[in-house]
């Protein structure tokens, strides 16, 4: 058997599961990057319980293991009373994990604003909010983008666990195939090549061309 | 340190009270007193330069009337009203942040390093405090910041961002910036001192022509002696977080009295 009478009896398994973890990575990212904003500005807060709160979290997602974290939300939540389906288990787990990274991200960058702007911002009378929304984070986000490149292919990488807590994503449409066929390397390199591609060809143009268009809107191109 | 509250008055009235009173004010970091009980009037329409060392407090002034800096003691009045503190059942009590924010639409300030915002183009630098903070529509906005940048010399720059203009331009746009929010006092921080010795007349001129043209009260910190002999009608030599001297610029540049004038003024002399 061919390696393209492989892909040609596979597809729409492969296809469906690539969709799957197209929009499990679309929600999650989503998922990253309010986790990041909310919990990154809560860290800048007067408050200490606000900050606390903040920081209880960025710890826990981030000093645990994403696969730990999806078994906890999925099996051990619903024990709690908060019972998700495995889809958006998935994505919010994997949006939760990452957020706790990007929260840091948010808080550096916001950091490094000029105090200056700041303080012109102040000088405008405008409200807390206002600066922070206007002038602060616009220029905070140019700062941050590099690093949110990366971290947008960890999350899209990281997506590949919600599999285990059976979300029919590229992983769990992979293993299946190999279950039934024993092609082990032409299943995993076919989705070796698919979320490579992914990465690669889509989610790293995407974010240089966002990091080139916010350049421009900064006046720096 | 304790302050007895019931000395400062609650409001200042009458025909001569002064658009900014600096009232026995204080400012300390930590061990360090940068401000040592400062009285300071500045008259409605007067312009006023502080010249004196670095480290004497002179910024330190202009960033308590911004509300960029608490104040330790003292109180501070802008337009009759007190600045840093409010009245609560007949006394006077911290300013809270909604009083804070009242009190500072009266108040404009220009930046040693400009702090123009990056991510907008000259008139939308301009056009963001009024539409923003003051709810003006978009066309009104574009139009008070039009005049402004026409009045600085900088219209024809209206679509630029601050990176692609020079210091002096970038300085005029931030004048333009801050006039847009029409305050009642203007306050000018080492506006020159980060420029281009070429540029720095672009910058003095637009100051001049305030001076001429508005009946803007304006505080002005400065190494220009040359400027702030020219368009002050009184100049303060600060000297470790106190006035040493105050007068007129011909009394003060001319014939200075305190022997600490004297020295300073001949030591930036020479170094000019």
């Amino acid at each position: 058997m061919s390696y393209l009478d492989f892909l040609a009896a596979h597809s729409d398994r492969l296809i469906s599961g690539t969709l799957i973890t197209l929009a499990q990575f679309v929600l999650a990212a989503l998922v990253a990057v309010a986790a990041a904003l909310i919990s990154g500005l809560m860290k800048l807060a007067p408050l200490k319980p606000v900050r606390g709160v903040a920081t209880v979290y960025i710890e826990i997602f981030r000093g645990t293991s994403l696969l730990v974290q999806l078994y906890w939300i999925f099996f051990a939540l619903p024990l709690f009373g908060i019972s998700l389906d495995k889809f958006t288990a998935g994505f919010v787990t994997v949006g939760l994990c990452y957020g706790a990274y990007g929260g840091e991200l948010v808080r550096g960058a916001v950091v490094s604003v000029p105090k200056g702007q700041w303080e012109a911002a102040l000088a405008l009378n405008m409200s807390p909010l206002r600066r922070m929304w206007r002038i602060i984070l616009p220029q905070a986000l140019v700062g941050m983008l590099p690093p949110w490149g990366n971290l947008m292919v960890e999350i899209l990488k990281g997506t590949a666990l919600v599999a285990l807590i059976s979300v029919t994503d590229l992983m769990f449409e992979t293993r299946q195939i190999n279950n039934n066929t024993f092609l082990s390397a032409q299943a995993f390199g076919s989705a070796l090549i698919i979320y490579y591609v992914f990465a690669r060809f889509m989610v790293t143009p995407l974010m240089r061309w966002l990091e080139r268009v916010m350049a421009r809107k900064i006046g720096r191109a | 340190m304790t302050d007895d509250m019931s000395r400062y008055p609650l409001t200042l009235e009458g025909d001569d009270a002064p658009m900014v009173r600096f009232q026995n004010v204080t400012k300390k970091y930590g061990d360090l007193t940068v401000l040592d009980r400062l009285d300071l009037d500045v008259g409605a329409g007067e312009m006023v330069t502080i010249i004196g060392p670095s480290g004497s407090g002179k910024t330190t002034v202009l960033r308590m009337l911004m509300t960029l800096e608490t104040i330790d003691s003292g109180v501070i009045y802008v337009d009759g009203e007190p600045l840093t503190h409010m009245e609560r059942n007949g006394r006077l009590v911290r300013a809270n942040a909604a009083h804070m924010r009242r009190m500072r639409s009266k108040i404009g300030m220009c930046f040693q390093h400009f702090n123009l915002f990056p991510h907008m183009t000259a008139l939308g630098n301009c056009m963001e405090g009024p539409v923003q903070v003051l709810g003006m529509s978009k066309k009104e906005a574009e139009e008070r910041a039009l005049e402004l940048l026409d009045m600085v010399g900088m219209a024809e720059k209206r679509d630029q961002h601050p990176a692609r203009l020079s210091g002096g331009q970038q300085q005029r746009v931030a004048i333009a910036r801050a006039l847009a929010m029409r305050p009642k006092v203007m306050l000018f921080d080492e506006v020159t001192s980060a420029l281009d010795p070429e540029v720095i007349s672009e910058v003095t001129g637009v100051i001049r022509a305030l001076v001429d043209q508005h009946n803007l009260t304006m505080l002005m910190v400065t190494h220009q002696m040359g400027f702030a002999r020219e368009i002050s009608d009184r100049v303060c030599f600060f000297f470790d977080g106190s006035i040493e001297e105050q007068g007129t610029p011909e009394m003060l540049f001319d014939s200075p009295e305190k022997e600490r004038t004297q020295q300073f003024l001949s030591a930036v002399l020479e170094a000019n």
